[in-house]
């Protein structure tokens, strides 16, 4: 249980928060018409006929948006219906040329499911939480206004409009800014593994809607507020936060919380009642007669199932099962990308325990120093296994294997060639050690003395001095063992 | 049902449809006339009946996910799409400007 | 040489391709009394270039021996099909001036057989009427005239009156209709030609302008049966874009075409015989099965229970879905655009709207808007859906012990302009029986029996099976065949 609280006058109270998650499902097409979905095209250009609700225009749904929405239901263990049908929700505004958006309220595509976040000791998530999904259903992106451009005129742009979206809407069971960050975050990870959504919240392929309540510990819910179109994690954390300050504020100066739209503002970190949809909402929602019910088959549904990938919790209980430890999980599983090339890289013979290390310490850190991601990683994994199974053959010690990595991004060259040329091979010449031994011993017989004297720690110091004089090459193994015969 | 003027007047500003005062109270009695007329369904039995949701049985086909596979259902046609705009500026369509 | 402007469909195809006439002469004919029947208002823009170049092309393909199924055809468009570069305004204010960029499937359909275009005609303002009183561009006036010594203007029916009206004048051989809940049916009865709506999906309603998307249905209006027969062929089949059209093949209508009924039977509807109906269409019903049984087929009485509640559950649901069909008429993107000064959008929507929309356009707008609103969905609309189903059951139950129904087409003869536009309700009484076949969605056709003893035309009407036009066209075959409908109206304009 969260004990998140926000602490009020009257006392502490509860914040209860469900997300409408808005993601864009990726396809080529619009969902009910041939016109193209990239991001950033001129105005108008991605526009069809039927997007610009010209007359007799007849929508035709596209079969990839349903096949990425019930793989979606599938990969969170939703319901999936298989008899749903598309409703017009009735509203005048200037982005919406149809003056309704075809959604589905009656029948959606994907009942309930639910998504698991990981416990986060640091976030007050002492434990791992169920969030339940209430449904998934397909609806069409509105167009795009633009204000600034004209004294007196608004633009609008229609490219977005007809997208596919999938609106996932989660029960109100997230009870913290932590648990809500948490659940955006896993749900995204979902989308990006399934390949329905890229997840891209900067161009708003991601957005949510956050509904916003406060009460008393075991009171009934309150009214709630929606805060539209909020587009990163870390604003939706913030919305919650101050939605519910303003809220318990309003309440115990005898106000009360209206049932509103609201916006968020993120240069003043604060949310606002939209002016523009503060009509009364009457949405007059009916089956679109233009359509007639979906009916998936079981040939299509298999399809959706067979065609999906290992999901974060799988492959991160997989992990664990391979002995790497939860934190390195929940690392190489967080992103679809790391997680991909984690997989290659044991699949091209990679120990998974040292290999997670690696990844997570020595590749992470690399790539952050260069400003690169995985996508764009100079070593690929078979790169990557290759150096490490020099280290684990015993050929090059862990510290070469720094070096040899270092080479590798500068160079390009396998860590093989690297080793070979640069005479980097770790050697276990018994003779060699022992000649360079016995010269640090001597010119170090005031330490030997204290060693000798009970001063162990001094055994490291014994190691690295025979490391050095052996240029990193000794193996580690036979230092430790011949200095330990010499030390007596 | 009945319904007076202002709910005549709701029904207008839901449909964006301006109204006088006149016009609304001419169209109080004509929606009265044709909803008082309509409400005798109330009369049918529809126990067990599921609501008609194709006329012709039928299944809603789907399209393959391709651009412009049609040029009538394709995008890439601004000049189209733009050729009757009341105020079509730089690509876009203008509308009076709205405050979100 | 028979005058070529009272030729069929059939005969003008004929005749251009036996080489009796040329197509162009057929255009320049047919566009010729267009021009002089300014009078009957039946056309918004004329084209007689469209059709003169169609003839033209027609004649170079009789020349080059590549005739099209309809070549030297000239043929009058409903003007609630989108056309490309020519106005289409479903007879709104809403949409003058509004030239698409994009050209209906149907009208697509019938160019590409060699069709040409005489004009845009006129009908009620996006289709919504019964007399082709609510279009912005004027009343349609029907040819007919009661033998009464009054010359009273009559309705041409609606809501393709236009094309009802240009057919009986001679102003074209054929047209589109769009038939909704009778607009192809009550029209062809009311000027004494034949009208078909075929089963719904068979035409394509992409770029046809829409009125109520679950009941809208092309189809085409013409002299004869045989002529529907041939037009409807080039008219039907399966559209893409359409996700309610229908995958299947169209069939030779025309080829197959049968008037002998042996075999066949013929169901009557108890609950279309009303109480107190004119007693001229009781006795062209009667009339009607006594030539079905002559054509060989039995005749048996059949009820139809949810008769009397299918116009209620039709005022549901074609204005719910009207009210939401026109919600893009908003004056963003096309069409008329009503600014006040000052005004901000919402007051741009209203004020557009308020000016772009007829008076009958707003009354159902708002009925559609009402029985959608929050809290009354239930009682009007799904209560509505939930008859329509049992509407439906009727039908497929009476099919059981009959191929096709037999029932006028109207409650009336053509009734005068004017003499029920005061009250909305007793316009709506006019599609009583025209409006169970569309809201089950099937086949019906009307064609002319008789007339009245004004000296109107009446209309029985042919319900078939879904997807079986076939019986309903040889049933029409085997009624015009002994009904012997060669009355026209005289020309007095």
């Amino acid at each position: 249980m969260s004990d998140y609280r926000i602490k009020g006058e009257t006392g502490e109270w509860e914040v209860v928060i469900g997300l409408e998650v808005h993601a864009q499902i990726t396809t080529n097409a619009k969902l009910f018409s041939g016109a193209a979905t990239a991001f950033g095209a001129e105005p108008n250009t991605q526009v069809s006929l039927v997007d610009a609700a010209m007359p007799g225009m007849l929508p035709v749904p596209n079969r990839e948006c349903i096949r990425q929405a019930v793989r979606t239901g599938m990969a969170i263990e939703a319901q999936i219906n298989t008899w749903s049908r598309f409703d017009r929700k009735n509203y005048f505004y200037a982005d919406l040329p149809q003056g309704y958006q075809i959604s589905q309220l009656y029948h959606p595509l994907v009942g309930e499911g639910s998504i698991t976040v990981e416990a986060d000791e640091k976030a007050g998530i002492p434990e791992p939480k169920v969030i339940g999904v209430e449904r998934i259903h397909v609806e069409q992106d509105a167009g795009k206004l633009m204000h600034d451009q004209h004294p007196t005129m608004s633009y609008v742009d229609l490219n977005r409009s007809g997208v596919a979206l999938m609106e996932i809407v989660s029960k109100p069971d997230m009870r913290s800014p932590a648990e809500a960050g948490a659940y955006v975050r896993k749900l995204r990870a979902i989308l990006r593994y399934v390949g329905s959504c890229d997840g891209n919240m900067e161009e708003g392929s991601m957005r949510a809607d956050v509904n916003v309540s406060v009460r008393k510990p075991g009171d009934e819910f309150g009214t709630r507020t929606e805060t539209k179109n909020v587009n990163s994690v870390r604003f939706v954390m913030a919305v919650i936060e101050g939605e519910a300050k303003r809220q318990v504020e309003l309440i115990e100066s005898g106000g009360t919380v209206v049932q509103e739209t609201r916006l968020y503002d993120p240069d003043r970190g604060e949310t606002r009642s939209m002016r523009s949809k503060e009509d009364a909402h009457d949405y007059r929602y009916f089956p679109d007669p233009d359509l007639l019910p979906l009916e998936l088959d079981d040939a299509f549904l298999a399809e959706c199932r067979e065609s999906l990938p290992e999901l974060p919790d799988a492959k991160r209980d997989r992990y664990l099962a391979l002995g790497i430890s939860p934190y390195n999980a929940d690392v190489l599983t967080a992103e679809v990308e790391a997680a991909r090339w984690f997989d290659t890289l044991l699949d091209a013979g990679a120990k998974p325990v040292a290999a997670a290390n690696w990844v997570t310490s020595e590749l992470f850190g690399a790539l952050n120093r260069m400003g690169r991601d995985l996508t764009d990683s100079p070593v690929s994994p078979q790169q990557a296994a290759e150096l490490l199974g020099l280290v684990a053959d015993g050929t090059i010690s862990g510290t070469i294997a720094k070096t040899v990595f270092e080479k590798m991004l500068e160079s390009g060259d396998g860590a093989g060639a690297i080793v070979e040329r640069d005479g980097l091979k770790q050697t276990s010449d018994t003779g060699a050690i022992e000649a360079e031994i016995a010269k640090i011993l001597t010119a170090n017989a005031d330490k030997v003395e204290q060693y000798k004297g009970g001063k162990e720690a001094l055994f490291g110091f014994f190691v690295g001095q025979t490391m050095k004089a052996m240029q990193g090459k000794a193996n580690p193994q036979v230092v430790n063992e011949l200095l330990k015969k010499a030390l007596g | 049902m009945t319904i007076d003027q202002a709910t005549v007047r709701k029904i207008a500003s839901l449909a964006r449809i301006a109204i006088s005062d006149a016009e609304a109270a001419a169209m109080e009695g004509e929606l009265n006339g044709i909803l008082g007329w309509v409400e005798q369904l109330g009369e049918v039995d529809v126990t067990g009946v599921e609501p008609m949701t194709a006329v012709i049985p039928n299944v809603l086909r789907l399209r393959d996910d391709v651009i412009d596979a049609d040029p009538l259902t394709g995008g890439g046609r601004r000049d189209d799409v733009l050729a009757n705009a009341p105020a079509a500026m730089h690509g876009f369509f203008g509308v009076p400007k709205v405050i979100e | 040489m028979t005058e070529l402007t009272n030729l069929t469909v059939a005969q003008i195809r004929d005749g251009h391709r036996a080489g009796d006439f040329s197509a162009v002469e057929v255009a320049e004919a047919f566009s010729a009394n267009v021009a002089d029947a300014k009078a009957l208002n039946a056309f918004i823009v004329e084209t007689p270039e469209h059709a003169l170049s169609a003839a033209k092309a027609a004649d170079a393909d009789r020349a080059a021996g590549t005739l099209k199924p309809l070549s030297g055809v000239p043929i009058g468009m409903k003007d609630l099909f989108c056309t490309h570069g020519v106005q289409t305004t479903a007879a709104s204010h809403m949409l003058e001036g509004f030239v698409p960029r994009y050209e209906s499937t149907v009208s697509q359909k019938l160019w590409d057989a060699g069709a040409g275009m005489l004009g845009k005609l006129n009908l009620d303002q996006f289709a919504m009427g019964s007399s082709n009183e609510t279009s912005y561009f004027g009343n349609v006036i029907s040819p007919w005239k009661r033998k009464d010594g009054g010359n009273a203007a009559l309705a041409p029916g609606g809501s393709s009156g236009g094309s009802s009206t240009a057919i009986a004048a001679r102003l074209c051989p054929a047209a589109t209709g769009t038939d909704t809940g009778g607009s192809i049916r009550q029209p062809a009865a009311f000027t004494g030609i034949s009208g078909i709506k075929p089963t719904y999906g068979r035409c394509s309603r992409w770029g046809i302008v829409a009125f109520a998307s679950s009941l809208d249905q092309a189809g085409p209006m013409a002299r004869d049966v045989r002529d529907c027969a041939i037009m409807l062929e080039n008219m039907a089949g399966f559209d893409p874009k359409d996700a309610t059209s229908l995958d299947m093949a169209v069939p030779n209508w025309e080829a197959a075409l049968s008037s002998d009924l042996k075999g066949k039977t013929v169901g009557i509807p108890k609950e279309y015989r009303l109480e107190g109906i004119d007693p001229d269409i009781d006795a062209m019903w009667d009339a009607g099965i006594a030539m079905l049984k002559d054509a060989g087929a039995t005749v048996v009485e059949i009820s139809l229970p949810h008769t009397k509640y299918a116009l209620p559950a039709y005022y549901i649901i074609a204005p719910a879905e009207a009210s939401s069909n026109l919600a893009r008429y908003d004056g963003v993107r096309y069409g008329l655009r009503d600014l006040p000064e000052g005004a901000g959008l919402q007051d741009m929507y209203a004020s557009t709207r308020a000016d772009g929309f007829g008076a009958e356009v707003k009354r159902r707008i708002m009925i559609g808007t009402y029985v959608l609103s929050a809290g009354f969905y239930d009682a009007y609309y799904t209560q509505a859906q939930k008859v329509r189903t049992l509407i439906a059951r009727d039908f497929e139950q009476a099919f059981t012990s009959c191929e096709v129904i037999l029932a006028p087409t109207a409650p009336s003869a053509a009734f005068g302009l004017g003499e029920k536009m005061a009250d909305p309700l007793a316009m709506y009484l006019n599609d009583v029986f025209a409006v169970p076949a569309s809201l089950a969605g099937l086949p019906a056709m009307s064609v002319p029996a008789a007339l009245n003893r004004e000296g109107l035309p009446l209309g029985l009407q042919i319900i078939g099976k879904a997807f079986d036009e076939q019986g309903v066209l040889d049933a029409g075959l085997a009624i015009e065949e002994r009904a012997g409908f060669t009355a026209r109206a005289e020309k007095w304009w």
